[in-house]
Order: C-alpha cells, then sequence, then structure tokens
C-alpha cells in the first residue's frame, strides 16, 4: 500500500498501483491518472469509466466484451479510447481494481 | 409433497443432490435432478490426455452412479425456466413445478463466438483441451507432430479453471522434453490479461517457472479472430501471431437454458448474491457452480465449498429463517508444473494467494504457491477423492470457509 497525493488530495493504492478504494476518487483524480497514461479524457472515455464504476459497484465482474455490448462503444472504439490494454487502463483510471485472474 | 428440482448434474448439482437427499424426510420432499446427459466428466483430467497421462476411460463415469437412492432422476432436454411461475418447461412439452430450484447448468465453452475458430483448421491443428473431443483429438495430433509453434491463447475471461491453461504449456514443456523435440518447439502463452500472473504474491513466487521452462509470454491479446489461411490470430488492435498448433480456451459463456430463459447477464451466467448464493431475482432460486456470476473462479473446489453454504441456506429458506451462512469465495486449485511437481493455492474474494503451508489432516501439510512433488501427489490423489469422496457429498477435512491456518501473509 502507497499514499500519493494526486489532484490535492492523498489517495491509497495498491502494491500494483490501482487506487484500493472505489470512494476516493472523482473527477480530477482521474484526468490526472489519465495524464500518467499520456490519454486525454474526451465525452467517450468519461461515458467508459461511469459505465465501468457503475458494473462494478453492482459487483459484477468486468469485461472488454461487456464494455463493447454497453452501447457507449464497440471493442475497436474501446481500444482506440485507451491503447493497448483498454481494460486494464480503463479500470486504473476508474479508480477501480487491475483486472486478475485467480493467480 | 414439496417439490426441489437441481438442474444440472455435473459437479455441483450431484453434490447438492447427495446432500439434500440425506437431509430432507423422503415423506416430505420429492428432489428431481435433471440432465440431458448421461455421462460425468472428471474435467480436471481432460487436461492429462494430449499428454498420454490419462485415457477416456480414466476420466468417465455414468452420471446415475453417484446419485442416491430416493430421487427422480429426468435425462432429457430442458427448453426453459419459467421463474414467475416457479416451473421448468422441457423440450417435449413437459412442464414440472418446484417450491425451490436450484441450478447448476454450468458453464461451455462457445468456439462460435469467434470468427475463424471453427473453422477448416478445428481438430486438425486447432484444438481445445475443455471437452472430450478436444482433448482426444490433440492427443491423436501430438503424437505425430514434429515440432513448430505451439501457441496456447485464452480467447476471454472468465473461463472454467483459470490455471488449466498455465498447467497445460508446463505439461507441454515437460512431453515435448520427454520425447525429444523440445529444441523444435517454440511455446508461447498468449492471454488477454496483463500477464500470466496477476496477482503480486503468485507473480512473485511462480513467473520464473515460465523462464526457467523457457515460455513466451504474450499479455494483453484480445483475440478477434482467426485466420485459417494464414494461420494466425488476430487481436482487436490488429496484431497477429502465427502458430502451427493453436490450443485455445475458447469463450466461455453460461448454459443456452438460461439463455433462452432470458435470466443471465451477458454472458449469461446467473446474476447471484456473492454470500447467500441466492438468485438476485427470485427467492425459490439459488445458483450453484460455474453458473453462478460471483466473483470467484469457475471451478469444483468452489462448487464443494460452495455446496456446505448453499446448503444452510436452503435450510433455513425452507424454515423461513434469514440466510445466515455466507460464502466467501473459497477456491483451491492444484497447479501441475510438469516433471512430477506441482503447486497449491487457497483463496476466497478478499484473499490473494499467500505463500506457506496447506494443513489437511492425514494428508498434507501441501505447499502453498511453492513447486513440490507432495503437491502433484495431491493432485493424482484428488481423482480418487473426487469420485469416492467428493461427488457423493460426505465429508471432506477441509472447510468451507478459507483459513488461514498456515498462510503468510508478508512473505
Amino acid at each position: 500500500m502507497e499514499t500519493r497525493t494526486i489532484a490535492g488530495k492523498s489517495v491509497s493504492f495498491t502494491e500494483d498501483g490501482y487506487m484500493s478504494d472505489m470512494h476516493e476518487w472523482n473527477e480530477d483524480i482521474a484526468k490526472e491518472l489519465a495524464k500518467e497514461e499520456n490519454i486525454e479524457l474526451d465525452d467517450l472515455h468519461w461515458k467508459v469509466l461511469g459505465f465501468l464504476r457503475e458494473k462494478q459497484a453492482a459487483g459484477v465482474s468486468l469485461t472488454i466484451r461487456s464494455v463493447g455490448k454497453s452501447g457507449i462503444v464497440d471493442i475497436k472504439g474501446f481500444y482506440t479510447l485507451f491503447p493497448g490494454g483498454p481494460l486494464k487502463l480503463s479500470t486504473k483510471i476508474a479508480g477501480l481494481p487491475k483486472p486478475a485472474s485467480c493467480v | 409433497m414439496k417439490k426441489i428440482i437441481i438442474l444440472g448434474a455435473g459437479t455441483a448439482g450431484t453434490i447438492m443432490l447427495n446432500k439434500l437427499r440425506k437431509a430432507l424426510p423422503r415423506d416430505e420432499w420429492t428432489i428431481t435432478i435433471i440432465d440431458q446427459h448421461r455421462t460425468h466428466y472428471y474435467q480436471p483430467g481432460f487436461l492429462f490426455i494430449p499428454f498420454g497421462i490419462y485415457n477416456r476411460e480414466d476420466v468417465i463415469k455414468p452420471k446415475a452412479d453417484f446419485f442416491p437412492p430416493g430421487v427422480n432422476v429426468i435425462f432429457d432436454e430442458t427448453d426453459k425456466i419459467h421463474p414467475e411461475e416457479s416451473s421448468i418447461l422441457m423440450k417435449d412439452g413437459t412442464v414440472h413445478k418446484y417450491d425451490y430450484l436450484i441450478i447448476a447448468t454450468g458453464t461451455q465453452t462457445r468456439p462460435e463466438e469467434t470468427p475463424g475458430l471453427k473453422g477448416d483448421l478445428w481438430y486438425k491443428e486447432i484444438f481445445d483441451f475443455y471437452t472430450i473431443e478436444g482433448a482426444m483429438a490433440l492427443r491423436e495430433y501430438f503424437k505425430r507432430w514434429e515440432g513448430g509453434h505451439l501457441v496456447m491463447n485464452i480467447a476471454e475471461v472468465p473461463y472454467k479453471c483459470p490455471v488449466a491453461p498455465l498447467e497445460f504449456v508446463f505439461l507441454a514443456d515437460d512431453y515435448f522434453t520427454k520425447i525429444g523435440i523440445r529444441n523444435k518447439v517454440k511455446i508461447s502463452y498468449v492471454t488477454p490479461m496483463s500477464g500470466a500472473f496477476t496477482k503480486p504474491r503468485a507473480t512473485k513466487m511462480l513467473s520464473g517457472l515460465l523462464e526457467e521452462k523457457n515460455i513466451d509470454v504474450i499479455p494483453d491479446f484480445y483475440l478477434e479472430s482467426v485466420d485459417n489461411e494464414k494461420k494466425v490470430i488476430r487481436s482487436y488492435d490488429e496484431r497477429e501471431i502465427s502458430f502451427d498448433v493453436l490450443t485455445i480456451v475458447p469463450v466461455n459463456m453460461g448454459s443456452e437454458i438460461i439463455e433462452r430463459s432470458n435470466m443471465g447477464d451477458d454472458l449469461f451466467f446467473v446474476p447471484t448474491d456473492k454470500h447467500t448464493l441466492r438468485s438476485e431475482q427470485y427467492e425459490n432460486i439459488f445458483v450453484l457452480g460455474d453458473a453462478a456470476n460471483i466473483p470467484t473462479s469457475k471451478a469444483g473446489s468452489v462448487a464443494h465449498f460452495a455446496a456446505d453454504i448453499l446448503f444452510e441456506n436452503l435450510l433455513s429458506a425452507i424454515e423461513g429463517r434469514e440466510l445466515h451462512a455466507k460464502f466467501d469465495g473459497h477456491a483451491n486449485c492444484y497447479i501441475e508444473t510438469g516433471g512430477g511437481k506441482g503447486s497449491l493455492i487457497d483463496f476466497n474474494y478478499e484473499t490473494e494467494p499467500l505463500p506457506g503451508t496447506f494443513p489437511l489432516p492425514g494428508i498434507g501439510p501441501f505447499g502453498l504457491l511453492k513447486n513440490t512433488r507432495m503437491n502433484h501427489y495431491g493432485k493424482v490423489m484428488f481423482r480418487w477423492i473426487y469420485w469416492h469422496i467428493l461427488l457423493k457429498g460426505k465429508e471432506m477435512p477441509i472447510d468451507p470457509l478459507m483459513s488461514m491456518a498456515g498462510k503468510c501473509k508478508n512473505c
């Protein structure tokens, strides 16, 4: 566990660099986290982040496929928004746990 | 007479059937189990078939051998569940009413979800090992294969038994070494996750094995399609990986019965309370095993542990009490690592796999996240335990909820 100051707020992170408490998150923090990944957030980004946070709060496992079926973007579009590893990057910016397997 | 129906006679459904028949008086409750298939597969054994370690006979037995006396058995196809009417409609039009339903319809591989996967090369140079057919076809292929690029790819998460593809590449390394062609075989592990290991402790303890065994890991690869002509897999961000033989974990989805009943999420897993194991929507429906959308591994060990909790809660529901038993997502999995060794992980919703020892009265201890011969023997012995103790719902010397005993938090 490490604590960093982001957008004027003290935020705690897990050892893999993801926020440890999704409730500490706010939009200013998201902008800063996105900047660290060289992403500038536009409307579509925000909609995806909102979708992911809503699903996570409902206890649903997040998948690339479910974002592709969300009606916000298709899977290719999701890659365009978060190049390289869309779910890995978007969950990080959305203040959610790292998508992980059991090991 | 009151009625309980168990839909699905796999690991989860069979365990539940045995527990319930023992507990509920026969003059008050009829218990019915429904499944379209008559053969029970020991699915953890599929992994060993491609390497000639197990044969078909080692992994199949009639389902009916594991049913207790005094239950109704229906081997027939289900069309859909009508949860509002508490009934099940069979394909032949028969209707079965229930007071309580336990959904144990599992997860299925759906290769047709990926364009090109079930094309010309299916079961010729592209194989799954999650079906008896795929595992047997791969066995035949490996007998004659002289080497090249073996690509192990996971199409989507979640999938059944998350460690199986890792075990597969470890066993492949061992097998090709033994038959003397390892120097002609390149093995790649291609995953949509950020790595072969994603949890901090497991990464630290086990990722060295991949390097040691010369297995390439290609992370963040999310499969879009398979090109049979060029023999490449293609990702959504247009990367291509060429293969000589492709072993694949196809997209996993819940049963078509759940799909037709409109009771699933977007992968047709049933929304389930992760602690009580009751359906989120219907008070008289519980969900056990892979069919549930609970955020833990899809694995037999989970179904086995969850069965104890579901059993408690179903009895509470029947007696009109609150559902007091809470499942913690406990899973316990052996990981075959090749060369007669294995590792073991034990975890739940909150606790990642930790190093240490796993005490098991009379047999253990086993080494957690360690690579030992003892762990391999555990896996070998488990097949006997599965057929003779676990499926019959008999007591095992292991608690349904995860214990911290032996685990080391700061190692």
